[in-house]
């Protein structure tokens, strides 16, 4: 019987890295001083299962190489060795290294293994130093396989194979009749059962297995492929491999160790050359984007089900003789429907849901990299790690908050002895926390740096045009300015290259997502970014509101209030466009009618509602026909089969079955300016 | 027609004469509708459904042609107006005005759109053949998007290319050279 094994090839590579996440995590976490035997054996394990897995699935590249790992792993956590900063720093590239080759081989491209080659031979530099005993003892299971692996018999004879399972293998679950298939397949294979052992029926355990056997087997292959065969029953079993040539000298392979770096290099490298042939071999599978859900939302999940189904059956028998007596039971089922599918909503939604420290987990390591090239002192604290945040959202915000942490390492925190000279203590902390704030899941991302410089960012801006001199902003406004196109923070706050990616760009990612970014900073003291995430994607509450005949849907935490209009607190603005003074501040009147070309009840601003709504710190008010009802909508997409419309986020599908667009508020008032504009030009231009 | 001349085909009920043959290897199933006189013809194996007209929920700032969205069962589909599309009068929808839903295939995957059409005419069997190309005519009017013409039944069909067609993008780009 034959498996595919490449159908488990995506379980597999997640799994792997995974496994690398936590040796990562494990290493960093590592108090090299007091070293937690936790935390080794969890590198360990996570090292060992790598080895595994790829091994099964014939990524020889990186079993190998996760051998060598696992072996100075398994010393350091029997205490044989010590960890020190060089040998973490080691075990970190590797990480790295074995990294890059599992997705170089989950591409199915060829890997790339000059690093790994490097790498392994230090590994092998350090195991081969000291600890001649026991270490050697180690290095001699492996290297004898290996050395023994060479040999190879052109003469005329034969293996002969002598394979005494313990009684115990079947229940590890190998099947020894698999092995003897497998050996069939590489030549003649005569073979002897020895069932001496077995005892009476009665007696018979059918989970141990008492039969040994002898083979004898006529094949070009060398001595290393036959024992590869019994790579994984090795452990369970007495297995001897001998060389009979038939001019009757007998030859027993002598299990001496040889430690020859030569020979292991061009045994692995022949297990490579094995290896890249097996990924050449175009597999025209699809790759598929899975998720990793904790059994009890699943779990819930099932028992709502359950509930649907009762709910169902109930309303069904209902049904069937249906008087109007039994009226208020019917309206009591739809209640409990409507309740389940609410709940069934819920706990799908909640599938999606991540918690945040997949994204965290992998600031330490940027953390620890960058403060040593920076060579700054800085501290990580994360809290919230916990909060969920879905998985789409968690995906798109990694990379926004990477060159936000970056941001905040190189400008923001400063070097030790500019700390200590203003009487800081010498290790900057930067702090990441999450938490839910209403329906918004808030990140922030804090460093106790010198924050950011206000009056540079305003010359700069004066500089680039972007306000006046005149201008009176402020400190939080101007500040705001860095996320204007085109306004590196590098030129402003040091010297340090920019990294080609602005914090315009961070708002335009974090804006995608409908969320919002801010930033607070006092001088000396440190800055904050705070980013503001929808829970999901997927669902929106949402505020109804009617224009003529068309019905639009508000998001409805944009929405500030809601209010009608008095036409004595309204300006005309340069016959352009007009403005409404709300207690302190003049809001910009849009009206959705003119901005999308639908026929209004009235075209009077007394007539109609203002909405009030927030979008990009800006407030603006949209004039609409009716408020109606608030709902949560489900968001669907206008660009899966047409395109992405301008001041539109997408649409959704109404109780009644009809669609009904979800307004980008954002999106809209750029629509309103760009339109204000292009009035004002045809006004001149009728002028 | 008497049951020994019936081809294995139902559709295919007519004398192959002309555009229109016995269903082999080279034939191809098209659906026709009909649009002011004129009878169009889709590759079958792209419709998805015929509806009837409902009314669509208008999309802002969109060409004229695109009449708004649908909801078909959860997805939210475009609706064009062949009519308005080719620059044909508009009439007003009547009873027999359905809509085409049609699977294209276009640079960013398969794309759901409906098409708005006076009636559905028939299904024929077509040789390719057959097909003539379109007449190269004044440089004003695209042509792109018809793939030939054909003779069945001595009348024309024009056989439409649909992802040039209902290629949403490249109709914008069009509209904006």
């Amino acid at each position: 019987m034959s498996i595919d094994l490449s159908q488990f090839h995506q379980v597999f590579f997640e799994e792997c890295f995974e496994g690398l996440d936590v040796m990562e995590n494990g290493l960093l976490e590592l108090d090299l001083d007091d070293i937690d035997s936790e935390l080794i054996n969890s590198v360990f394990r996570a090292a060992h299962s790598i080895k595994g897995g790829s091994g099964t699935f014939g990524f020889s590249s990186v079993a190998d190489f996760t051998h060598v790992l696992e072996t100075l792993l398994d010393d350091i956590r029997s205490e044989k060795r010590t960890m020190d900063k060089q040998g973490v720093d080691l075990f970190l590239l590797s990480v790295d290294c074995l990294r890059q080759l599992l997705h170089q081989l989950h591409a199915k491209e060829e890997p790339d293994l000059d690093q790994a080659n490097q790498l392994k031979l230090k590994f092998e530099a350090i195991l081969a130093i000291g600890l001649d005993g026991e270490v050697a003892e180690v290095n001699d299971v492996t290297d004898v396989n290996k050395d023994d692996k060479l040999e190879v018999h052109d003469g005329i004879g034969y293996w002969e194979i002598i394979f005494k399972p313990h009684p115990e293998i079947v229940q590890t679950g190998n099947e020894p009749s698999r092995l003897l298939k497998q050996l069939a397949v590489m030549g003649e294979l005569d073979v002897e059962a020895n069932i001496e052992n077995l005892p009476d029926f009665t007696a018979l355990d059918p989970e141990l297995l008492f039969v040994k056997w002898t083979l004898k087997l006529r094949t070009k292959e060398n001595k290393g492929a036959i024992s590869e065969i019994f790579e994984w029953v090795v452990d369970d079993s007495d297995i001897t491999i001998t060389w009979i040539d038939e001019s009757v000298i007998q030859e027993t392979i002598t299990e001496n160790p040889k430690d020859t770096a030569d020979n292991i290099t061009s045994i692995k490298e022949n297990s490579e050359n094995k290896v890249t042939k097996k990924v050449s071999k175009p597999k025209a599978s699809v790759e598929s984007q899975s998720i990793r859900v904790a059994t009890d939302k699943v779990d819930s999940l099932i028992n709502m089900v359950g509930e649907l189904v009762i709910t169902q059956s109930m309303l069904g028998q209902l049904g069937k003789d249906f008087s109007m007596e039994r009226v208020h039971r019917l309206q009591e089922g739809l209640i409990q429907l409507e309740h389940n599918t609410r709940e069934l909503q819920e706990s799908v939604m909640r599938i999606r849901m991540l918690p945040i420290s997949f994204s965290f987990n992998r600031f330490p390591r940027l953390v620890r990299d960058l403060s040593h090239t920076l060579n700054k002192k800085i501290d990580l604290k994360l809290s919230g790690e916990n909060t969920e945040l879905d998985k789409t959202v968690m995906e798109k915000i990694g990379d926004p908050m990477v060159h936000m942490v970056r941001n905040s390492l190189d400008h923001g925190i400063e070097t030790p002895d500019v700390r200590k000279a203003a009487g800081k203590n010498e290790t900057g902390t930067l702090t990441l926390s999450a938490y839910h704030q209403g329906g918004n899941i808030i990140i922030e991302i804090n460093d106790d740096g010198a924050g950011l410089n206000t009056q540079k960012i305003k010359e700069k801006a004066i500089e680039k045009g972007l306000i006046k001199e005149s201008d009176n902003l402020d400190d939080d406004k101007i500040n705001d300015l860095i996320f204007q196109p085109g306004f590196s923070t590098a030129d402003v706050i040091s010297d340090v290259s920019g990294r080609g990616v602005g914090m315009d760009v961070v708002r335009r990612n974090i804006t995608e997502l409908s969320g919002t970014v801010e930033v607070k900073s006092v001088p000396g003291e440190g800055s904050t970014f705070k980013i503001r995430l929808p829970l999901t994607l997927a669902i929106l509450d949402g505020q109804l509101v009617r224009v003529g005949k068309e019905i639009y849907i508000l998001p409805l935490v944009s929405i500030v209030e809601s209010i009608l209009v008095d036409e004595e607190f309204v300006n005309n603005v340069g016959g352009g466009f007009e403005v409404l003074r709300l207690r302190e501040e003049y809001i910009p009147i849009i009206k959705l009618y003119d901005v999308f070309g639908v026929e209004p009840d009235s075209r009077k601003l007394t007539d109609g509602l203002l909405v009030v709504v927030e979008g990009e710190n800006k407030k603006v008010g949209f004039i609409v026909d009716e408020l109606m009802e608030q709902q949560q909508v489900v968001i669907k997409s206008l660009e899966a089969n047409f395109q992405k419309v301008d001041g539109v986020s997408g649409a959704t599908i109404l109780g009644d079955g009809t669609v009904a667009m979800i307004l980008d508020v954002p999106g809209l008032i750029q629509l309103s300016g760009i339109q204000l504009i292009s009035n004002l030009k045809a006004g001149n231009n009728a002028a | 027609m008497s049951a020994l001349e019936k081809s294995t085909d139902p559709t295919d009920t007519l004398d192959s004469n002309d555009g229109q043959i016995e269903n082999n290897d080279d034939t191809q199933q098209y659906l026709t509708f009909l649009m002011d006189g004129e009878e169009y013809g889709v590759d079958i194996l792209s419709v998805q459904e015929i509806r009837s007209w409902e009314q669509a929920t208008s999309i802002p700032n969109v060409p004229d042609y695109v009449k708004g969205v649908i909801n078909l069962r959860g997805t939210i589909v475009p609706i064009i107006d062949l009519r308005t599309r080719f620059g044909i009068v508009q009439e007003e929808y009547s009873r027999i005005t359905v809509v085409i839903v049609l699977k294209i295939k276009t640079s960013k995957g398969e794309r759901i759109t409906g098409i708005v059409v006076d009636a559905v005419s028939d299904v024929y069997s077509l040789a390719t053949e057959n097909m003539r190309s379109p007449p190269d005519v004044s440089s004003h009017v695209n042509t792109d998007f018809i793939k030939g013409l054909i003779n069945v039944k001595e009348k024309m069909v024009i056989l439409l290319d649909l992802d040039k067609l209902l290629d949403i993008e490249k109709i914008q780009t069009k509209i904006e050279e």
